[in-house]
């Protein structure tokens, strides 16, 4: 794999798979929101692709009533019982890679349609990379984090591989 | 490709994020029961299938995951508008007024 590193580093952009962090979906009323903030600590936003960091937990918006959360390990949050809501941990559902460097929307773009320079940092989008869903943040102007479900997770690292390669190749 | 705005991320994304879903405002008889099999059978599959302006529905699969309804073109394949899933069909003749 070294030899790969090298290559992928001439490329402009280097792409590393994240330790896994505990996950949930939560799914909620947007009209139960206020009671859910209070009781998360987490300004969970309105807007879909709005991203929320409240200490070591962070919520992206992803549908009028849906939200991905990350949290520390060992911290679990928790609604209470009476307000209607599903919040399901999904930690071991998907991989997560880092893409960064001067190339990463290029190398992205090999597989989303998307407009990325739309997405400004700190924002995030689900989308669809090389025909998969996937989940895409953009935590920096030249840093992103992409997710997929774990099934998909090796014919993602291929497209990224071969995309890394063509880069690096000057294609 | 084709270039959807979807009316709840309030943004115009690429086809490959939406999935087509048929044709728009076609409600379920409150009961079925009470239907002719032939009632039954435009409700299931007859569709106007018209040249030109045409109602349908749309799923940002990719994305926010809601269904939205949305007036293409049938002809020139333009999108002339969408809306939220739910709302009443849209009037064409004072839409084109205003946009004159």
């Amino acid at each position: 794999m070294t030899t790969h590193d090298r290559e992928f580093r001439a490329a402009g952009v280097t792409v590393g798979e994240l330790a896994p962090r505990l996950r949930f979906s939560l799914r909620l009323r947007p009209d139960n929101l206020p009671q859910a903030r209070l009781a998360l600590g987490l300004d969970l936003p309105e807007k879909i692709g709005g991203l929320v960091t409240a200490g070591q937990r962070r919520a992206l918006c992803l549908g009028p009533d849906e939200w991905m959360l990350d949290c520390a390990e060992g911290d679990r949050p928790a609604l209470p019982a009476g307000l209607p809501h599903a919040l399901v941990e999904v930690t071991d559902r998907e991989v997560t890679w880092r893409i960064s460097g001067p190339r990463a929307a290029e190398l992205l773009s090999i597989g989303i349609a998307r407009d990325l320079a739309a997405l400004s940092p700190g924002k995030g989008c689900r989308t669809a990379f090389g025909s998969v869903q996937a989940v895409l943040l953009r935590e920096g102007e030249d840093s992103f984090t992409l997710s997929v479900w774990r099934s998909f997770a090796s014919h993602v690292a291929g497209l990224l591989a071969i995309g890394q390669r063509e880069l690096a190749c000057g294609l | 490709m084709l270039l959807i705005h979807c009316p709840y991320c309030e943004e115009t994304l690429p086809e490959a994020e939406f999935a087509y879903a048929g044709e728009a405002h076609i409600a379920r008889p409150a009961d079925p029961m009470a239907l002719s099999d032939e009632e039954w059978r435009d409700f299931l599959f007859i569709r106007s299938n018209p040249r030109g302006t045409h109602f349908e529905r749309w799923r940002h699969l990719h994305g926010c995951g809601r269904f939205f309804n949305a007036v293409r073109d049938t002809v020139t394949d333009k999108f002339q508008m969408t809306y939220k899933a739910g709302l009443p069909r849209p009037d064409l003749s004072a839409m084109k007024e205003a946009a004159e």
